[in-house]
């Protein structure tokens, strides 16, 4: 091809896209519209698990399968995250060295909010989770943040989902640009496939809720983030939200972002969004 | 610091049912660090339950035992608001106790 | 246009065996391991490293500590193609995930 006749073409191709701009968008391929992703999410799920109710999703892969059903009714009469709960009970009330404490840094003493996170900050232009506002927290009281995957941050996070529990996520997405793109960059990150293995988040937690990879049971991507945190026996431990996307991006091989990146900030966005309604279960216990 | 131990007994007139949950890192010895090193043994080697001073549930442990380990059994016998007395005894000589009424 | 890029491809080959028949020198891993660094790099910029270029990377680089020259070239280019795969996908991905979207 000759260059020159590049230009024209190129030129095509743009009215051509002006044109597709000025009409209506019929296929509404390239608009952002939350609502009705979320309405199609849910459906997605509920017409794949038609005996489950909405609400079962929370539950992950004990939904998905009646043996692990039974077990975890049984461990949930002594559930292994009691421990890291009642240590995150203990430090949430205590005061930091300045007299100040968490019940300071959040709406309604951090009781029964858990169901808000994370809300777009619209000074900040960016998502707020609740790990994050947890060590911004303790920064501005002069206290060095916690480790974001585990243990103090996953017993503080039990502890404010324990409160919460039952209550249905509500996510809001503010009529601000950068909320709408950091909605739409968190879908993104979700579909992306990355990694050695070539996977997306969604090619387990869509493609495959209730199948087994290798000794586990997926668990659908509905309501994931409802049960976090969660006691995995397979980690022996809690772990946060940032753990489990920390890990689920090594084992499909990829080298994980830093916890808290924006890109994670986005993901929790959007998967929480999408889950709006499902009722707060965490903590939860897992295999 | 908040006891290691979690139980709960519940009696059906004949029968009580017993479950606890006890907070230990049960370390086998065989398990390295991320430096390379090994975590020395530390596991609970002994676990009593005593009902009316007399042990009801005596059980051997060593390192093949999961962290925060889980228990369940029942015994014949045990009245509704008697005492259930729990302890355990790990391989460095540490201890907890904790007792609970029978529900 | 497609024929020279067949043409630089199948000299490039060609190249690529003259030089094999030879032992590999610290130059020649230095080189591919630069190439195979800065493609990782550029894989980082699209927030898509792989786990297996870093630890491709990691072997070429004992192997040319333990001055086996030939194998940690051979290592600096696998790890130069992972890091190039690691790229392709996250360029194809850039429209393809739309594909999976549940609408």
């Amino acid at each position: 091809m000759k260059p020159r006749s590049a230009i024209p073409v190129a030129s095509a191709a743009l009215a051509l896209a002006l044109l597709a701009f000025a009409t209506p968008p019929v296929a509404a391929a390239d608009t952002v519209d939350p609502a009705a992703d979320a309405k199609a999410f849910k459906k997605f799920f509920t017409d794949k698990f038609p005996k489950l109710k909405p609400e079962d999703f929370v539950n992950g892969p004990y939904s998905m399968n009646e043996d692990l059903h039974k077990q975890w009714e049984e461990k949930e009469q002594f559930p292994p995250y009691e421990f890291s709960l009642e240590a995150g009970k203990e430090m949430f009330s205590k005061p930091f060295k300045n007299g100040k404490s968490y019940q300071d840094c959040f709406p309604n003493k951090g009781i029964g909010i858990r169901q808000n996170y994370p809300y777009f900050d619209e000074k900040e232009g960016k998502v707020v989770t609740l790990e994050l506002a947890l060590n911004r927290c303790r920064e501005a009281n002069g206290e060095a943040p916690f480790s974001y995957v585990k243990d103090d941050m996953a017993a503080l996070t039990a502890y404010m989902a324990f409160t919460s529990r039952g209550k249905p996520f509500d996510i809001k997405i503010p009529k601000d640009p950068r909320a709408l793109e950091a909605y739409q960059k968190g879908k993104e990150y979700f579909y992306t496939r990355r990694g050695q293995l070539n996977f997306s988040c969604a090619t387990c937690h869509i493609q495959s809720p209730g199948e087994r990879i290798r000794a586990e049971v997926l668990a659908p991507a509905l309501g994931i983030l409802n049960a976090m945190p969660i006691y995995r026996s397979e980690w022996s431990g809690m772990g946060t939200t940032s753990r489990r996307f920390t890990t689920c991006n090594s084992q499909i091989r990829g080298v994980p972002l830093d916890p808290q990146a924006d890109e994670y900030r986005d993901l929790e966005y959007y998967l929480s969004y999408v889950s709006n309604g499902l009722p707060i279960s965490g903590p939860g216990a897992r295999p | 610091m908040a006891s290691t131990i979690r139980v709960r007994a519940t009696s059906n007139g004949d029968t009580t049912e017993v479950q606890a949950l006890i907070q230990h890192p049960m370390d086998s010895g065989f398990v390295k660090d991320a430096q390379g090193q090994i975590i020395p043994p530390h596991f609970i080697q002994e676990l009593t339950f005593e009902y009316d001073g007399k042990a009801v549930f005596v059980a051997d442990w060593g390192g093949g035992i999961s962290k925060d380990p889980y228990v369940k059994f029942a015994f014949k016998g045990g009245k509704k608001g008697d005492d259930l007395k729990v302890s355990w005894v790990d391989n460095k000589g540490a201890t907890d106790t904790a007792t609970a009424k029978i529900q | 246009m497609r024929n020279t890029v067949l043409k630089s491809v199948l000299t490039a080959l060609l190249v690529a065996g003259a030089t094999s028949a030879f032992a590999a020198s610290e130059d020649d891993f230095k080189a591919a391991y630069a190439a195979a660094e800065a493609a990782n790099k550029e894989a980082g910029s699209l927030r898509n490293q792989w786990t297996t270029t870093a630890s491709t990377l990691a072997a070429a680089k004992k192997a040319a500590d333990s001055g086996d020259f030939d194998n940690a070239v051979a290592q600096a280019k696998e790890a130069e193609a992972l890091a190039k795969a690691s790229i392709f996908q996250a360029t194809s991905e850039k429209e393809r995930w739309k594909n999976m979207e549940i609408r």
